[in-house]
């Protein structure tokens, strides 16, 4: 089980639907992927109505979180291995 | 001479607890928790720290809770495969509430159920469009509306 308090991040929307996220990383972001819920990203398992999109910008990581009482926040850290690990999963599709 | 018959495990449910803002959930969860207990069904309860604590308050002698756990937990168990359930009951009254139960729908094997509750119920109800059996009130304080419906579903009779 991951603690996304861990992580280095940056919140770009808090507060959003599961579908503003999707919109905001597919209008926002030069690449993206869709993930299915419960896909691990940084150790953390991804919560959300499929397909989940998840972007990638350079070294940056770009991810929904959600918490019961707080909706989902719209994550950005940066971690490069992990940018990578997504660019391979999305070529190997 | 009759067949041995193997006895088969008892039957499980998750309840999964949204945000303990709307006063019904507790009331329900109890009240759900107990049903299925009197039906031979195993029920775990997993909600946040505030969810589960609403709980553990109301019933010091645990006569209705059996286990509970963290709800990041629960996801990750089931998740990798480490733990599922025959029955999950998703409690929604908020978008996050839709987000956890389509999770579940696609990480856990089990029959599941939303209890759609509070005062956006019918515009919630609308955006659940993945497969589940819905149970839905208009319910805010009084936990009844909610409880009719459930008692016409009857879950722990499936």
């Amino acid at each position: 089980m991951g603690c996304v308090e861990a992580l280095n991040y940056e919140i770009l929307i808090r507060g959003a639907s599961f579908k503003e996220c999707r919109e905001y990383i597919r209008s926002h972001f030069p690449e993206s992927i869709d993930v299915e819920p419960g896909f691990k990203i940084f150790d953390v398992h991804t919560i959300g109505v499929p397909p989940i999109a998840v972007g990638i910008d350079g070294d940056f990581v770009i991810f929904p979180y959600t918490k019961p009482c707080h909706g989902t926040f719209l994550l950005r850290v940066q971690d490069a291995e992990e940018a990578a690990r997504l660019r391979v999963l999305k070529k190997g599709r | 001479m009759e067949p041995d018959t193997i006895a088969q495990p008892p039957k499980t449910a998750l309840l999964v607890l949204g945000c303990p803002q709307v006063p019904v959930q507790t009331s329900i969860a109890l009240y759900l928790v107990s049903r299925l207990k009197s039906a031979g069904i195993t029920p775990v309860i997993a909600g946040n720290k505030a969810a589960n604590t609403l709980l553990v308050v109301a019933d010091p002698d645990r006569h209705y809770l059996g286990e509970i756990t963290d709800l990041d937990r629960a996801v990750a168990q089931i998740t990798e495969k480490k733990r599922d359930f025959d029955q999950c009951f998703v409690f929604i009254h908020n978008d996050a509430g839709i987000s956890y139960a389509a999770t579940m729908g696609v990480i856990s094997k089990a029959t599941l159920y939303v209890l759609v509750y509070g005062e956006h119920q019918e515009d919630i109800v609308q955006q659940i469009t993945f497969p589940c059996i819905k149970m839905a009130a208009k319910a805010v304080h009084n936990p009844l509306p909610l409880k009719k419906v459930i008692d016409e579903v009857a879950p722990w009779a499936a």
